[in-house]
């Protein structure tokens, strides 16, 4: 009985227990809460992804409203991925958070901040499950307007200012979708997804239909912060508290990603809407634009964790760019990508939180002396670094050998290359910090820096793990994109 | 133990080792007691591979796949066995030389240093045991990142900055061009097996092989072809025995080797033959065993002068590979191993001098002959084992690739060899005689100071530093006499070759 109203307790149990955590009004208990809902969550999520490769999409009709009348929830492969990976990053940061927020979030807000948390993760859910475009909407302004919340929670004042920037910005994001989805319902008349993608290609060719695409598009690039909407996602995730900046960094622009291949690919019918629109030809040059451009400018940032920052944006180039490569190998490694980022930049800005719990600072220079201060902290963050590279036997590698076959396939090499220069600019970004914590000898009277707290080691471990044993063997993350690729580009070419 | 089991236990062994290194890493007695149990262990370990793959088998064993449809798999061939075995030998007398030198140079963090050699031995053997391209890229790439603490071991402002060239210009080639290569390999072939005869024959048109073989070789950073070779002298700023086994032997090996394997079984020698794609590379080579032969006689120091050696004479491999016929892949690998054993002798005897006397410019060395006899002796056989002449095993691979140059009709390769040869008389052999000369007397300075008792006793490095230079320079003698068995091992890598002959 209950495994059939999974869907529904995917989303429901952490919007439930978000306003349970005001009402308990104690930071460790809503500690507590948050632990035992992320992991149930982690659990569903699972419990999903199995029963998907087992039998297929689930389609769930919301309080028994048969769809498209009704809100109905969709589980296909690539929603039941995401939806284990925002989980475990969830379920992973919670741990990891107790320390970290304790540190850099105000005692008497702590249990506000599990609030957000829970409210984040279920509007990120929501957006994942959902198989109505209105639903969705509602999901995207839950989880951006908690994750205002959540950025302003930052003890530095900057962080008032780039939570206000990322309001105003992802405000016009969502407004965009949303006139988008106006449009589209004005001229199908539906708001199921399922009813959408049966629907428009008919009409492809009308004006609408493209405004309402380029509306959608601009919206969801603001949201994912594609090149050149990424202006509110440095400081937004240089400001936060640590903990948040490693779940939003892993999730909430991966859900945008998401949003981003449902809306082009599942709503406009895959690549056939690209003869209309060439929308791919715009998306291919803008992710690459944004892995070598935000590249370059993290070479020049000093602050680590705004380093890191505009890594992402370069890593979302790459998942941009396989989105628009539309062919299974580049839309399978865009996809890939999702999850292999995910693990890397969590264990990143993990790292970074680690550092900061000891050392008080995430200016590079504070960095000196670290690698033999606190070694696991800084093995944590080469091994995240080299998967940004993308050295072999680490998941970046994984993602980028399937995007440079995508672009090859396609015969185009410049891409290919683009793929690799950004790699090696990678390398710059990281060994300038890996330089810095093992050559630099530390400064004086840090002689009492010591290893980060286990709580806090232990999610950054089994993140490493993850980024190295997901690079080793692939074949479970590269058959569920694969799977996920043709579910949504049609067949096998 | 059958070679299936033997070739992931010649990864595991140096793995097991870091482990054992680590745990002894309070009593440093133990701890090179444990790097000389692994390195034994691992030379028993891959000799016992020798017999199946004399008996001309090919054992394979396939460990997990690392994406669909691409496995990450171990084989033994005998081009990789003999990398193999050099290197693990090899191991072993660097390992002994390793304590000597440490010890007397009062290195500091030796566990670490211990450690990462270990992993770059597991490396190294999971680069010769590769099956396919895959595997290859994954060591080759693991190889590079595990010696980077070797290289900076150091860890002033030099070593920071070699790093820096070593890594950049390693990873930026292998990512850049190498793994583009592969992918592109990867469709238009739809294997990376290693194979005989190649995988690309007659699926692609000749413009696509010949930018394809120039990604290959360029990428291929570790074979130091110009203009990617700055990461070999830089990375002298590192212990000797680094200098001696990884970038003598292990390091620059797996790249001229992955060189030599991409050329045999990825493209097949025939196919290169026909579409002369490799031509122009031949000649890049060509120009790199000169101009590398010239820069190496402007260096007073000791080490890059061998440095800009080696990069001379891996280029002799490079050319052996892309003359594009059979006696060139064999001449070529055996120079892997001749070559290896002629130059970890000269960097050993670098280091001696270094431990002995502290001195690394050669213009300082004269008359430290009479003083350390044992070592500039070795010096001189290595010396003219490098420059190929007998009795000395280079003298056979040299002989090889002549003979390979010849039956191309490329006259131009045979002077260049020759006039190489030359020249490395000239930058190695003044280095052996200047020692035995006498010693300048103390240039003006040192006024009223005791003086110290030139060619009067013999104050060798420790005996640790001594007898494994003794070793392989015995070593380059035997290879002489053995050069027949060696080519009879690797011949099968080309199928029937025609024509050259070497040894009895």
């Amino acid at each position: 009985m209950i495994l059939l109203h999974l869907p529904a307790l995917q989303v429901v149990v952490p919007l439930m227990a978000a306003p349970a955590c005001v009402l308990l009004r104690h930071g460790r208990i809503a500690w507590a809460l948050a632990l035992v809902v992320t992991w149930t969550a982690f659990a569903v999520a699972l419990a999903l992804l199995l029963q998907v490769i087992d039998s297929g999409p689930i389609s769930y009709a919301m309080g028994g409203w048969a769809p498209p009348w009704g809100i109905e929830y969709r589980v296909d492969t690539l929603a039941a991925f995401i939806l284990v990976i925002v989980t475990s990053i969830g379920a992973l940061v919670v741990p990891f958070a107790r320390a970290s927020v304790e540190r850099e979030v105000a005692s008497d807000r702590i249990y506000l901040f599990y609030t957000m948390y829970l409210l984040c993760l279920s509007g990120l859910l929501g957006i994942t499950i959902t198989g109505d475009a209105f639903n969705l909407f509602v999901f995207l302004e839950i989880s951006s307007l908690s994750s205002y919340v959540l950025i302003s929670l930052g003890r530095d004042r900057r962080a008032l200012t780039a939570a206000f920037r990322y309001l105003i910005l992802g405000t016009i994001g969502a407004t965009f979708y949303i006139i988008g989805v106006g449009m589209i319902y004005m001229v199908t008349g539906t708001l199921n997804i399922a009813d959408l993608a049966s629907k428009l290609p008919a009409m492809a060719d009308s004006r609408t239909v493209h405004m309402a695409l380029a509306f959608l598009t601009v919206g969801i690039s603001l949201k994912l912060a594609l090149f050149p909407l990424h202006l509110w996602l440095p400081n937004a995730y240089a400001f936060a508290p640590t903990a948040v900046t490693v779940f939003l960094a892993a999730t909430a622009t991966k859900v945008a990603v998401y949003v981003m291949i449902r809306i082009v690919y599942t709503v406009f019918g895959g690549p056939a809407i690209f003869e209309q629109m060439p929308i791919d030809e715009m998306l291919m040059g803008l992710g690459m634009l944004s892995m070598i451009g935000a590249s370059l400018v993290a070479i020049f940032q000093d602050n680590v964790k705004r380093l890191l920052a505009y890594s992402s944006l370069s890593q979302i180039g790459y998942m941009v760019l396989g989105l628009s490569l539309a062919n299974v190998s580049g839309l399978a490694g865009g996809i890939v990508h999702i999850f292999n980022h995910a693990m890397m930049k969590a264990a990143l800005f993990m790292a970074v939180g680690c550092i900061f719990y000891r050392v008080g600072s995430v200016h590079i220079d504070a960095l000196a002396g670290l690698g033999r201060r606190m070694p696991l902290t800084m093995a944590g963050f080469v091994i995240g670094g080299l998967s940004l590279i993308g050295a072999p036997l680490t998941v970046g590698f994984v993602s980028k050998w399937y995007l440079i076959q995508g672009a090859l396939e396609r015969g185009l090499w410049p891409v290919a290359l683009v793929i690799l220069a950004s790699g090696l600019l990678a390398l710059i970004y990281v060994w300038r910090i890996v330089e810095v914590a093992y050559f630099r000898p530390s400064p004086d009277g840090a002689t009492e820096i010591r290893e980060a707290p286990l709580s806090m080691l232990i999610p950054l471990g089994v993140l490493c793990v993850a980024c190295i044993y997901f690079g080793i063997d692939a074949t479970a993350t590269m058959d569920l994109a694969t799977a996920a690729a043709v579910e949504l580009i049609g067949s096998h070419p | 133990m059958s070679p299936e089991i033997a070739m992931p236990l010649a990864v595991a062994v140096p793995l097991v080792g870091v482990a054992l290194i680590l745990l002894a890493r309070n009593r440093p007695n133990l701890r090179e007691a444990m790097t000389m149990v692994t390195a034994f262990s691992l030379f028993a370990v891959v000799l016992s591979i020798f017999p199946a793959v004399i008996a001309g088998e090919r054992p394979t064993i396939v460990l997990f796949e690392m994406f669909p449809g691409l496995r990450f798999a171990l084989s033994a061939e005998p081009l990789g066995t003999t990398f193999a075995g050099i290197a693990s030998l090899l191991w072993i007398v660097t390992s002994i030389y390793s304590i000597g030198y440490m010890r007397g140079h009062h290195e500091q963090n030796q566990t670490r240093f211990y450690a990462f050699f270990a992993v770059a031995l597991a490396t190294t053997m999971g680069v010769a045991f590769s099956d396919n391209m895959l595997t290859l890229f994954t060591f080759y790439e693991a190889l590079t990142l595990c010696t980077f603490p070797l290289v900076t071991h150091a860890g002033t402002d030099e070593a920071r900055r070699a790093g820096r060239v070593y890594l950049g210009i390693l990873l930026g080639t292998s990512i850049g061009l190498q793994l583009l290569a592969v992918v592109a390999t990867w469709l238009i072939a739809g294997t990376l097996d290693f194979t005989d005869g190649g995988i690309l024959a007659g699926k692609a048109s000749d413009g696509v092989i010949a930018v394809l073989l120039a990604l290959y070789i360029f990428g291929i950073g570790k074979a130091a072809l110009m203009p990617f070779h700055r990461w070999l002298p830089a990375a002298m700023v590192a212990p000797t025995p680094v200098s001696a086994l990884l970038h003598a032997v292990a390091v620059v090996k797996a790249g001229v080797f992955t060189v030599l394997k991409v050329t045999v079984y990825i493209f097949g020698i025939d196919l290169l033959a026909t579409t002369g794609a490799s031509t122009w590379l031949a000649y890049m080579a060509a120009a790199t065993i000169l101009i590398a032969s010239l820069v190496a006689m402007t260096k007073d120091n000791l080490k890059a002068r061998l440095a800009y050696s080696t990069i001379s004479q891996l280029s002799y491999i490079v050319l052996g590979a892309m003359m594009a016929t059979g006696a060139g892949v064999v001449g070529g690998a055996m120079h892997i191993a001749m070559h290896a054993f002629g130059k970890i002798t000269l960097f050993f005897c670098a280091g001696a001098i270094l431990v002995a006397s502290h001195k690394t410019e050669i213009s300082q060395m004269q008359g430290l002959g009479r003083r350390m006899p044992f070592t500039f002796a070795a010096f001189f056989l290595g010396a003219l084992s490098i420059i190929g002449l007998p009795p000395m095993g280079g003298s056979w691979s040299k002989f090889e690739l002549v003979l390979a140059a010849a039956d191309t009709g490329h006259l131009v390769f045979v002077a260049v060899l020759m006039i190489s040869s030359l020249l490395n008389i000239a930058y190695l052999i003044p280095v052996a005689i200047r020692g035995f000369l006498p010693a300048p007397a103390e240039a003006g300075g040192n006024p009223g100071g005791n003086h110290e008792p030139d060619g009067g006793g013999i104050s060798e490095a420790p005996a640790f530093c001594v007898v494994p230079l003794c070793f392989t320079a015995l070593g380059c003698i035997v290879l002489f006499f053995y050069a027949d068995w060696l080519y009879a091992f690797l011949r099968p890598i080309t199928g029937a070759i025609t024509g050259a002959i070497t040894g009895g």
